[in-house]
This record gives C-alpha cells, sequence and structure tokens, in this order.
C-alpha cells in the first residue's frame, strides 16, 4: 500500500523546538503521524509539543525506537544532523533544510549508504503515504489514498500534480519530494525501485526539471524494468541555460540537463511525458482507466 | 556566485599555482602604469563574467605602455558581445594587464561537481584553450575524468596519473603533480562548484602556468566564505535581480511580456513553459518561496512590474505552507501602494483558498480569475497581446 513510511513509522524531529520544527511537527501529528520523539542539544527532558526532546538522537532511539527522522535543521548544521541520524541508526532520514553546501552533502552520501540508512533530501518537502503518515511540510488535506505513487524534485509543483489526482477521485500510494539540489539521497531511479517492487502502486508519476542527468538515468531503468505507467513531466522547457532556477540543481550546464533530453529519454522509455502540468490529473485518469481502474 | 578571471588568478597565486605577473586596471593611466612596470609588452584582458572573449575584441596586446592606454581607453567602457553574453553584451568596467609569455604547449585543467557520480572530478586534456564541452562531445577519450573521493580527497597517484596524462616530461612531471594536488586542495577550501584553467600553458622555460582561470562558487557556502562573498561585482549582474536577491526572492530577468509571480521553483518554472505552451513568453521566473511574508510580496510585485517589458502579469500560487489568504492579502496591499497599471491574472490554489479568493473580490481589483494553470495562462497571454498593440 505505500512505500518507505506508513502507519507504524515512529519519527523523530530533528530542530523540534525550532519555529520551522514546531510548526511542521504538529501539523504532522494533526495529519496523524506518530511524532515520538524530538531533538535539540541542551534541551533534553523537557516536552514541547507534547513530544519528549532528548539531546542526541542516540538517546531518542533508544528511548523510543523512532525509525524516521525528519530534519529542520538550520544549513550550518544540517549535513552533521544528517550523519547523527544515521549514525544513531534511524533507517530513513527526511532533510527539508534548504541552503546546505554541496560539499558537505558529497561526504553525507556515502556515510549515510554505509550505515544501511537512506536520506530524501534535502531541499524536499518530505514524504508522505496518505492516511497513514506524513513526514514533511506539505498540505495534508490534497492528498488521498490510493495507488498512484508520485516522486518530484519540486515542492509546489508537486501538490499541483497531486491535487488534479485526488480531484478526480485518484488517490496516491505514496509521494515522495526527492529535493531541488544537485547532491541528494534519494534519486528518481531509487523511487523508482521502490515504486515498482510496491505492489499496490499501480502507476507513477514523475515530475522532474531541468539540470543534471537523474531523469535519463530513470528512463534507462524504467526502460529495463518498470512495466507500470509512468506519466512524466520536466519542468524548465523553457529556462535559459547557465541559470540556476531557484533550486540549487535545476541549471543547464555546458549543454548538458535541458528537458529536451530528458522528455526525449522518458518517451523512449515508454513514459507519458506531458508538455504542461495541467495534463496530469487526467492522462493518469486515462492510464488508470486502460489498464481496468484503480482507484 | 561568478568572480573575474583577475580575482580568480589572485585566488590561484594565494594557493601556490604560478599565474602571468600582471594587475587589474580601471583606468588607461593604470593599464599603463601596469605595462611599464611589466617591461613594456601586455595583453590587456576585459574583466566581464562571460567567455569568448578574444572573439568580441575583448583581449589585446600592447607592445608598450603608451599603446596600452591608447588600446585601455578604448576597451574600457566598450560593450563586448561574445557567444556567451547575448546580442547585448556586457560593459567592460576593469582590464586585467597582464605580461606575455613564450608558450610551448596549452592544456587543459578543472574541477567540478559530477552530480552523476556524487562527488568532484577531476578533468583534464593534453589540449587546451578550446572549448571542453565541444572536446567532451567530439572526442570523450582526449578528456580524462578522475572523480575525488569525498572522503580520501584526492591522492597524490592521481595527479601524477593527470600529469602523465597531460604529456608533461622531466621536472614538469613534479611541478604538474603539485599543481594539481594544489588545485584540488583550493576546489575543497573555497567550496567552488567549478575551478578551471583553460588553458593552462607549459612555457618555453618548462614552467606550469595558469593562463586563463574561470571560478564559481556554491551560493549556498557563501556563509561561510566572507571573503570570497565580497569579490560579488553587481555591476555583472541584472539590478532587478539584485533587489531581488535582497529580499530573499529568487528572480530571473527575461526577454517576455508576461510577468510571473509563482511560488516554488518546479512550479515557477512550470509556470514558463505554460505561458509558452499558449503563444506567449515570459517577462521573468520569479519564485517567492514557501513561506513568503506579505512584505516579500509586495517587493515581488514592485520588481516584477519594474520591468517595461511587462504587459500583463500572472501569479500563479499553490498555497501549503504560505496561505493563499496571506498572499492576497499582500497582493491587495502591494497593488495598492505600488499602483499596478497592468492587467493581473490570478490562479489560487491551495491553503484557505476560499478565503483568499473572497478578499481579492472585495477589493475590486483589475484582476482577472483564472480557473486552473492552462486557462490562466491564456487569459494573461491574451492580455499581454492586447497591451503590446
Amino acid at each position: 500500500m505505500s512505500v518507505l513510511v506508513g502507519a507504524s513509522s515512529r519519527v523523530v524531529v530533528q530542530g523540534l523546538t525550532g519555529r520551522e520544527g514546531s510548526f511542521h511537527a504538529r501539523q504532522c501529528m494533526e495529519y496523524g503521524t506518530k511524532v515520538v520523539a524530538g531533538v535539540t542539544p541542551g534541551r533534553g527532558g523537557q516536552k514541547h509539543e507534547g513530544v519528549p526532546v532528548f539531546n542526541t538522537v542516540a538517546e531518542a532511539v533508544s528511548k523510543t525506537g523512532c525509525d524516521v527522522s525528519l530534519v529542520f535543521v538550520p544549513p550550518p548544521a544540517a549535513a552533521d544532523a544528517v550523519l547523527e541520524a544515521a549514525d544513531a541508526g534511524v533507517r530513513l532520514v527526511v532533510c527539508i533544510t534548504e541552503g546546505i553546501p554541496a560539499a558537505d552533502m558529497v561526504r553525507v552520501r556515502p556515510f549515510v549508504a554505509s550505515k544501511g540508512a537512506r536520506l530524501i533530501g534535502p531541499n524536499c518537502p518530505g514524504i508522505i503515504t496518505p492516511g497513514q503518515c506524513k513526514v514533511g511540510i506539505m498540505p495534508g488535506y490534497i492528498h488521498k489514498p490510493g495507488s498512484v505513487g508520485v516522486v518530484s524534485r519540486s515542492g509546489t509543483l508537486t501538490y499541483e500534480a497531486v491535487a488534479q489526482l485526488t480531484r478526480r477521485g485518484i488517490g496516491q500510494s505514496t509521494c515522495i519530494g526527492i529535493g531541488g539540489d544537485p547532491i541528494i539521497g534519494t534519486t528518481f531511479q531509487d523511487a523508482l525501485a521502490l515504486f515498482h517492487a510496491d505492489a499496490e502502486t499501480r502507476a507513477i508519476v514523475l515530475i522532474g526539471e531541468i539540470g543534471g542527468g537523474m531523469e535519463e538515468e530513470a528512463a534507462a531503468y524504467a526502460k529495463a524494468t518498470v512495466k507500470k505507467p509512468i506519466v512524466a513531466f520536466i519542468a524548465g522547457q523553457t529556462a535559459p541555460p547557465g541559470r540556476r532556477m531557484g533550486h540549487a540543481g535545476a541549471i543547464i550546464a555546458g549543454g548538458k540537463g535541458t528537458a529536451a533530453d530528458k522528455m526525449a529519454a522518458l518517451a523512449a522509455a515508454g513514459a507519458t511525458v506531458l508538455k504542461t502540468p495541467a495534463e496530469i490529473g487526467e492522462t493518469v485518469e486515462r492510464l488508470l482507466g486502460a489498464t481496468g481502474g484503480g482507484r | 556566485m561568478k568572480i573575474h578571471e583577475y580575482q580568480a588568478k589572485l585566488l590561484l597565486r594565494g594557493h601556490g599555482i604560478d599565474v602571468p605577473k600582471g594587475d587589474v586596471a580601471f583606468s588607461p593611466r593604470e593599464a599603463a602604469a601596469q605595462a611599464a612596470s611589466l617591461g613594456g609588452r601586455v595583453v590587456l584582458k576585459a574583466q566581464v563574467h562571460a567567455g569568448g572573449r578574444g572573439k568580441g575584441g575583448g583581449i589585446k596586446v600592447a607592445a608598450d605602455a603608451v599603446e596600452a592606454a591608447a588600446l585601455a581607453e578604448k576597451m574600457i567602457g566598450m560593450t563586448l558581445v561574445t557567444p556567451q553574453t547575448g546580442a547585448v553584451g556586457k560593459k567592460v568596467r576593469r582590464l586585467l594587464v597582464e605580461e606575455t609569455l613564450e608558450i610551448a604547449r596549452e592544456l587543459y585543467l578543472g574541477i567540478t561537481l559530477d552530480r552523476g557520480r556524487g562527488c568532484p572530478v577531476v578533468m583534464a586534456c593534453a589540449e587546451g584553450g578550446m572549448d571542453i564541452e565541444e572536446v567532451a562531445a567530439k572526442d570523450p577519450g582526449a578528456i580524462l575524468v578522475e572523480p575525488i573521493d569525498p572522503l580520501l580527497g584526492l591522492r597524490p597517484f592521481q595527479a601524477r596519473k593527470i600529469a602523465y596524462f597531460l604529456g608533461l616530461e622531466g621536472d614538469q612531471v613534479a611541478r604538474g603533480v603539485a599543481l594539481v594536488s594544489a588545485l584540488g586542495r583550493m576546489y575543497e577550501a573555497i567550496d567552488a562548484s567549478l575551478v578551471e584553467i583553460n588553458p593552462l600553458v607549459v612555457t618555453k622555460s618548462g614552467l606550469l602556468v595558469a593562463l586563463d582561470a574561470k571560478m564559481t562558487f556554491d551560493d549556498n557556502a557563501l556563509y561561510r566564505h566572507p571573503r570570497i562573498r565580497e569579490l560579488r561585482d553587481p555591476d555583472e549582474e541584472e539590478p532587478l535581480e539584485v533587489e531581488a536577491s535582497a529580499h530573499s526572492l529568487n528572480y530571473i530577468k527575461l526577454e517576455g511580456s508576461v510577468g510571473c509571480m509563482v511560488n516554488g521553483a518546479g512550479l515557477a518554472m512550470a509556470t514558463m513553459d505554460i505561458i509558452h505552451h499558449v503563444g506567449g513568453a515570459p517577462a521573468n521566473f520569479l519564485d517567492v518561496g514557501g513561506g513568503a511574508s506579505a512584505e516579500q510580496v509586495a517587493a515581488a510585485f514592485r520588481i516584477l512590474v519594474a520591468d517595461p517589458n511587462v504587459k500583463a502579469v500572472l501569479i500563479n500560487i499553490f498555497g501549503g505552507i504560505l496561505r493563499v489568504d496571506v498572499l492576497a492579502r499582500g497582493l491587495i496591499e502591494a497593488v495598492h501602494t505600488v499602483g499596478v497599471k497592468v492587467p493581473i491574472v490570478v490562479r489560487l490554489e491551495g491553503t484557505n483558498v476560499e478565503e483568499g479568493k473572497r478578499l481579492i473580490a472585495e477589493a475590486k481589483l483589475n484582476v482577472t480569475v483564472g480557473d486552473g494553470m492552462l486557462d490562466a495562462a491564456k487569459k494573461v497571454v491574451a492580455l499581454a497581446q492586447a497591451g503590446g498593440r
């Protein structure tokens, strides 16, 4: 019914006592997420938003059995927070923080992998399994439980796609915001592999953007492996080369990372590639109808 | 963030990498003085944030101080058009005045972040002075790509491999190894996203000198490099973009007539795309971010309509963290204070959307409401085309 997070996920919020951390931890709990711990060094032993606060992630893990971390730590300390979570045995680390130096993430990624953990983000809206567990900053009410897996480098563009699906009565298995930075923990290919293996996911929406070669890599994987219908949109078809379009990773550099290349690769892999995001909902509806429903 | 060639060369010199003797000049008088102190024959290089300067007349050789002054007189203040500046070109305000060298060979050496590998890579090519992307496309085998292990750093064996690949001989090998190692340390120390020496020259006396240098820095890391932050040259940036960054807004000026204000980078790019799709052209990219305040919305609006090309404005908001009613209040205030003359189309969705729509209706602004992205794009493009006539 879902990938990575579900009703049994136990979440620790790193940076719980900060403004962002407090606000979004409360929103997650209101959605039904089991937020069982917070970590703020120096605030151990206190309670915040009704949640016990610990000085270290290791202590939070041993006292509460948390297995998913949601990171709201500011950029200069965020990479260290991710390392701490992975080191403490948290299996899934979701890093919302925007503005982490790329060099920090270059070192974080192999360490997280060496601990057998998975990182989502950074610079992402997080992950949600509708009706069960929201680990992120997305508006929960636009989602609906169902069978479409959504994976995206963008925040609000994902909300746009999800809202279109929900309005048509089409629910989502899990929605993963993988983040807009050049170096991120979970790639499109990783997400496709998860959705491919998930029996309840019947179709996949992939929302990419200019920059890097992750969409092309995912297309090659999809062509070889994924049999579920994929609907894809790539943002930045009209973006000028050499300019960073808001996201640190959204840049066409040296003629590489264009939307045209990504759209061609995905189309060649059998995905239905859209020119505008306005057609995502209707296209998924049509494809699901063709394969025998799936609401 | 980008910096000028002369600034990049100062950084290289600080890390023990040889560069030609020379200095920046802001006037013909300074250029002449530097030529005199360098012994007469010098090269004058226009300092703008764009490549291909030689083709546009941005690099000249002077035989002596008098000619240096005469050339500088023409070059300072000129608008340099190169394949990378676009037709508008860039105004030249500074020159680099340098000694000329006796060159035996030209090589290429660069380090950049390889997103696919998730680590920086050294790129080396025994033929320098040309566009490395063209070489990569035509003859990928001519380029050695050496990944830098994130935990180990660039190792001496890799520096040796690169030095031999570049065809260095005799004493040059040790110099090459030292230079490659220094460049690797430097890349890490300054949080660069690109350092490029093209060409790296072998002089007739066998020395390795960085004849040209280009550097780009990771904006996310600038907070820990105050001295590099000071190298920013606002003259090289679009004035509206400078103002936008002061308000923590992501704004990029484009050529079209439809001003856009959107929350979220992906949605903002998609909004540009859909405007094109229905036959219009966006005047800008503008991402107000996830948690914009009423002040930021007002500033965004001011910047948007300050562009004289803007004939109509599209506001496309999917309220998540940014509540639609908060945006609506900021928008109403902005329209009242800024006094917008062009038609506005809004497309609102998400948290508290009904309240937001009610506020805008009550404010009786000259605003058209779009039903979905496609409808809003069609409406704004029609208005922009009507206004442009």
